[in-house]
This record gives structure tokens, C-alpha cells and sequence, in this order.
């Protein structure tokens, strides 16, 4: 099998497919197989914190499977409830970053051509300045002597400060921020390529503005629909940093738990079957991504 | 007509109010950056007496150096790697290899970050255990990683272009007699150039960015600049801290409207005059 691709290729060819091929191989694909591996082992104290798998003595090798770390998992209802943590956190942000993006996009799409690239520039600006400070602006938004709790004050509206900070709410208010841009960019990508002469004829045969926006302008974009919600939807699972500054003791998610693990307990095996679960949860939501992009991609061809 | 005007005002609406959504927290922190008052919140005059502090903090500035490297070199390694890939996937015949290759490059573009990390470093401590290479983990580590998931959108922003060029300026370059290596560094890289800047700037940007991934991939010896904030701003807020967001905010907006100007004359040139 191997040997006519080398004759069909020429040397330059391997080349080009070869480099990136054998990087990604070696520092993307492997490194998920070495996840499956430890997360089967047991934990121990020693540098690295886990005990061989293979064991290779008296002419025997000896494979020993731990099953403990995921039967851990599924036991202890603490690591549940960061599951279905995330899972809900992921999907009411998504839903959030819908229903703010979806208008945004559909304002800049009708916009004139020229005003179009500057801004989607000015939305997607704020996520090229560090994603951390921004997740930091808002610490000194919603904190108790914050500007938000500091205007509310002095109008007179509230005699005291209102918790915010550390709270779920601002976690998702910290993630909706974080992950809008990564919603409008494909939806706008799809809603600017709509056939404008679809709407005119809807509209020429009587359909009512809000009709034609249900049955012709929001089936159109579905691929768009698809991909920024999966683009918000799978990192906010993983996602550790904005529940760490923003959240407080109640939001726990699989992202800061396995942080956690990781870090503070030095338990590998465990954190290596967190994050396998996590990617099995995933499975269903990045093929359905795969799949708009690779669709996509053979549209434009 | 009045109801479709009331729709467009509506979506309109939602535009601007999103807008102030973004941009608000990032004009209040520029705000208090001036802030004389030690409280973060509190109001105590006008004063840039935080930039003072900032800069001479040894700390942040160590950081600061080694991000920029790490980033710099992460990005060059993107851009070629991205390149590379971007142009298997849109010049090569559809087969097997071509298509876990496309999926492995976009892959990291939706991972959830501390999955790359953990298994990054995982594949490291391996590697160091099985050949003694890399003897610990420092800027060679993050740099690998980093190039790895920034060459995913190096390839996503360059395939793209490719997939616009008319390839036959190209096809007429090998008629008449150049080889491909010659056909692609005078016909195709001059065309795809603005594509591989936004892919280079656009790496470098998430990689200055990247918190998680570094943390992971990093030894005692490179701690990259948000690893340095996120230390300081999980002990509370600083008003240092509101000055450096300050400076990144007013570079990275410079470097965006630069990048958007060459952009657009570049589109303008391409454009026939009459236009």
C-alpha cells in the first residue's frame, strides 16, 4: 500500500504532506493515545506520579489495566456534578451568545459592503486583546465595591452592594463576553452569502417580514448556527480560567476540577480519565463541526 | 414597509448594544488605569503613576521578553506548518491521508484547551523519560505547543485564500518550465502574502494570549506573561495589572487597524482601476 503513493507523489509533494503530517502526528495524535494510557494506570508517589503499565519480568509481560480511575468517576457525585456542570454552563452561554450574536450578525451582514469588514474588525478586536484581562475587567465591574454595585449605590436603587462577583451569574456573563465574537464570525460568514433575491421574492409573494426571517433567513443559515454554536459550546466545557476568577465555591466545572487534580493533588491517572470522559462527552458535538467545515469547504470549490 | 424598518432597527439595536457590551469593560479598566487611588474601584484623581510601577516591575518584564520570543517563533513555526497544511488540503486530490491530515490541523481549533495541555505535557514527560529529550520543560516546550495550535488557524485563514486564487497562473508558471518548489515561492506565496500575515499576526496574538495550554507546557524557567497576570489578579485586583491591560489594549488595537489599512489597499490594488 505504501510503496505506489511514493511512486505517485513526487519527492517535493512528500514532502509538503510529510512535515505537517508527521508534527501533527507526533504532538497532537500521540499525546491523546499517552491520555488513554495513563488514565488506565494506577497513581503512585513517584516522579511521574504513575505506575508502569507493562511490566516486563521473567520472560512475562504483564499488562496491568486500572478501571479504578473511571469507576472513581462515575462514583463520586462530586465529578458528576461538574459534568452536568458544564454541560449546562456550556449550553445556556451558548444560547446567551445566540441570542445576542445571531441580531449583531444579521445588522452587520445587511450593512453596506464597505462598512461590512470594519465591523467584523470591531468585533473581533476585543478577542485579539488578552482574553485574560478582559475576563479581569469584569472582576472590577462586578465586585461588591464595583462599578456596577457603585452606580446602583449612588442613584439610590440598592443600600447594599449586590453579590455578583463570584457567583454563577458571572460566570456567565464572563463567558458569553469571552466566546461572542467566536458566534458572530461563522454566522456572519453564512448570513452574508445569502441570495438577497430569496428575500425579495418571499417578499414580492406577500410573506411578512418576521415569516420570511422563520422560513427562509434562519433555515439558510443553519450551517452558521451550527458551527458557532459548536465553536462556543466545546471550549466553555473545558473552560477553567473565567469560573476560577469569576465563579465562586458553588461553580464547579470539569475544567477547574481537572485543574485541580492535576495541580493541586498531583493525581495524573485521575486527571487523564477526566479529561477522556470530557472528550467523550464532546465526540458528538466536534463531528457535527467537522462536518459543517468539511461541507463548507467542498461548497466553495 | 414600516414592519421591515422596525426589524432592521431591531437587529440595528441589538448591533450597537452588543458593541457597548464589548467595548465598555475595556474603556472603564483604561479608565481606572489612571486611577491614583491604591483601591481599584475608588476614584482618587488623575495620575500614571501605575505605568511607573509597571515598568519597574523585573518580574513583569522578564515576562513580557519571553512571551514576545515564544510568541515570535510559535508563529513563524505556524505560519509554515498552516501553509504546509493548508495547501495539501486544497491542491491535492481527495484521499485518506489528506482527510485525517485537514481533520487533525482544525482539531485544536474547538479542543477544549486543558485537554491539549494536559496531553502536551503528558507526551513530554513520556519523551523525556524514553530518549532523555526535552531534559525539562521551558520555552522549547511552550513553542511546540503553541505551534502546533496556532497552525490550525494559520491553515483555516490560508486555505481560504488558496481556495480563491485562479490556479491557473500557476498551471501556466509549470508549463512553461518552472518547477513546483519555484512555481510556489514566486507565484503563489506573493499572492497568498496578505492571508500569511493575518495567519502570522493572528498566531502571534493567541499565543501571547494563551494562559492555559502554557501552564501545562511550561517549566520554572519561561513564565510567560499571563501566567504572571493570572498569578497576581487570583490575589485580588491591582492597579498595575489595570495599566498593563491598558498598554496591551492600545498595541493590539494599533497592530489591528494597521493589519485592516494594508488589508484594504491591498483589495483596493486588486481591484481594476475603473472600480
Amino acid at each position: 500500500m505504501k510503496k505506489p503513493l511514493t511512486f505517485k507523489l513526487p519527492k517535493g509533494q512528500c514532502w509538503t504532506i510529510g512535515v505537517p503530517y508527521f508534527w501533527l502526528l507526533l504532538f497532537f495524535a500521540l499525546p491523546f493515545a499517552i491520555v488513554l494510557k495513563i488514565s488506565l494506570s494506577t497513581a503512585a508517589i513517584s516522579i511521574p506520579p504513575y505506575e508502569s503499565l507493562f511490566n516486563y519480568a521473567d520472560e512475562s509481560l504483564q499488562i496491568l489495566l486500572n478501571l479504578g480511575n473511571y469507576l472513581l468517576i462515575f462514583d463520586d457525585s462530586l465529578y458528576l456534578y461538574a459534568y452536568l456542570g458544564s454541560l449546562k454552563m456550556a449550553f445556556i452561554t451558548t444560547l446567551g451568545c445566540l441570542l445576542i450574536g445571531y441580531p449583531m450578525a444579521y445588522a452587520i451582514a445587511r450593512a453596506p459592503k464597505e462598512k461590512q469588514t470594519l465591523l467584523i474588525l470591531l468585533v473581533m478586536l476585543p478577542s485579539w486583546t488578552s482574553f485574560l484581562i478582559r475576563v479581569y475587567a469584569w472582576m472590577g465591574i462586578l465586585s461588591n465595591n464595583g462599578v456596577i454595585n457603585n452606580i446602583l449605590l449612588w442613584s439610590g436603587v440598592i443600600s447594599e452592594p449586590i453579590q455578583m462577583l463570584n457567583t454563577n451569574f458571572a460566570v456567565y456573563i464572563g463567558i458569553i463576553y469571552s466566546y461572542l465574537p467566536f458566534m458572530i464570525l461563522p454566522l456572519y460568514a453564512t448570513l452574508s452569502q445569502l441570495d438577497g433575491s430569496l428575500l425579495e421574492a418571499a417578499s414580492d409573494l406577500g410573506s411578512r417580514s418576521l415569516n420570511t426571517f422563520w422560513k427562509i433567513t434562519l433555515p439558510l443559515s443553519k450551517g452558521g448556527v451550527i458551527a458557532g454554536s459548536m465553536l462556543v459550546f466545546i471550549p466553555v466545557v473545558g473552560e477553567f480560567v473565567i469560573p476560577e476568577l469569576l465563579g465562586g465555591p458553588d461553580s464547579l466545572m470539569i475544567g477547574k476540577v481537572l485543574w485541580q487534580e492535576f495541580f493541586n493533588n498531583r493525581d495524573w491517572p485521575v486527571a487523564s480519565a477526566l479529561a477522556i470522559v470530557m472528550l467523550g462527552l464532546l465526540i458528538i458535538p466536534i463531528t457535527l463541526f467537522h462536518r459543517y467545515q468539511s461541507r463548507s469547504m467542498e461548497k466553495e470549490v | 414597509m414600516s414592519n421591515r424598518l422596525k426589524k432592521m432597527s431591531f437587529s440595528t439595536i441589538m448591533l450597537w448594544a452588543g458593541m457597548f457590551f464589548l467595548y465598555a469593560p475595556m474603556f472603564i479598566l483604561v479608565i481606572y488605569s489612571f486611577n491614583e487611588s491604591k483601591l481599584v474601584t475608588v476614584w482618587g484623581g488623575f495620575s500614571p503613576k501605575w505605568y511607573g510601577e509597571l515598568f519597574r516591575d523585573q518580574q513583569i518584564l522578564d515576562a513580557v521578553w519571553t512571551s514576545l520570543r515564544v510568541a515570535f517563533f510559535a508563529s513563524t513555526m505556524a505560519v509554515i506548518l498552516g501553509t504546509m497544511a493548508a495547501f495539501v488540503m486544497t491542491r491535492f486530490k481527495r484521499s485518506w491521508g489528506k482527510m485525517t491530515l485537514s481533520n487533525m490541523i482544525t482539531a485544536p481549533l474547538v479542543m477544549p484547551e486543558v485537554i491539549t495541555g494536559l496531553s502536551l505535557l503528558l507526551l513530554f514527560v513520556h519523551m523525556a523519560d524514553l530518549f532523555g529529550w526535552p531534559a525539562e520543560r521551558g520555552m522549547l516546550t511552550v513553542w511546540i505547543a503553541h505551534s502546533t495550535f496556532c497552525a490550525a488557524y494559520v491553515a483555516v485563514v490560508v486555505s481560504a485564500r488558496l481556495r480563491e486564487l485562479d490556479q491557473s497562473i500557476e498551471e501556466a508558471a509549470q508549463d512553461l518550465g518552472a518547477t513546483p518548489l519555484k512555481t510556489f515561492f514566486y507565484i503563489t506565496v506573493p499572492m497568498i502574502t496578505p492571508s500569511l500575515m493575518a495567519g502570522w499576526l493572528l498566531s502571534f496574538s493567541l499565543s501571547l494570549d494563551d494562559l492555559v495550554i502554557a501552564s501545562f507546557a511550561s517549566g520554572p524557567g519561561a513564565t510567560t506573561l499571563p501566567m504572571v497576570v493570572f498569578s497576581s489578579v487570583r490575589m485580588g485586583v491591582s492597579p498595575k495589572i489595570n495599566a498593563l491591560a491598558t498598554l496591551i489594549i492600545l498595541t493590539v488595537s494599533l497592530i489591528a487597524f494597521i493589519s485592516w489599512y494594508f488589508a484594504r489597499r491591498s483589495e483596493k490594488k486588486s481591484l481594476p482601476p475603473a472600480m
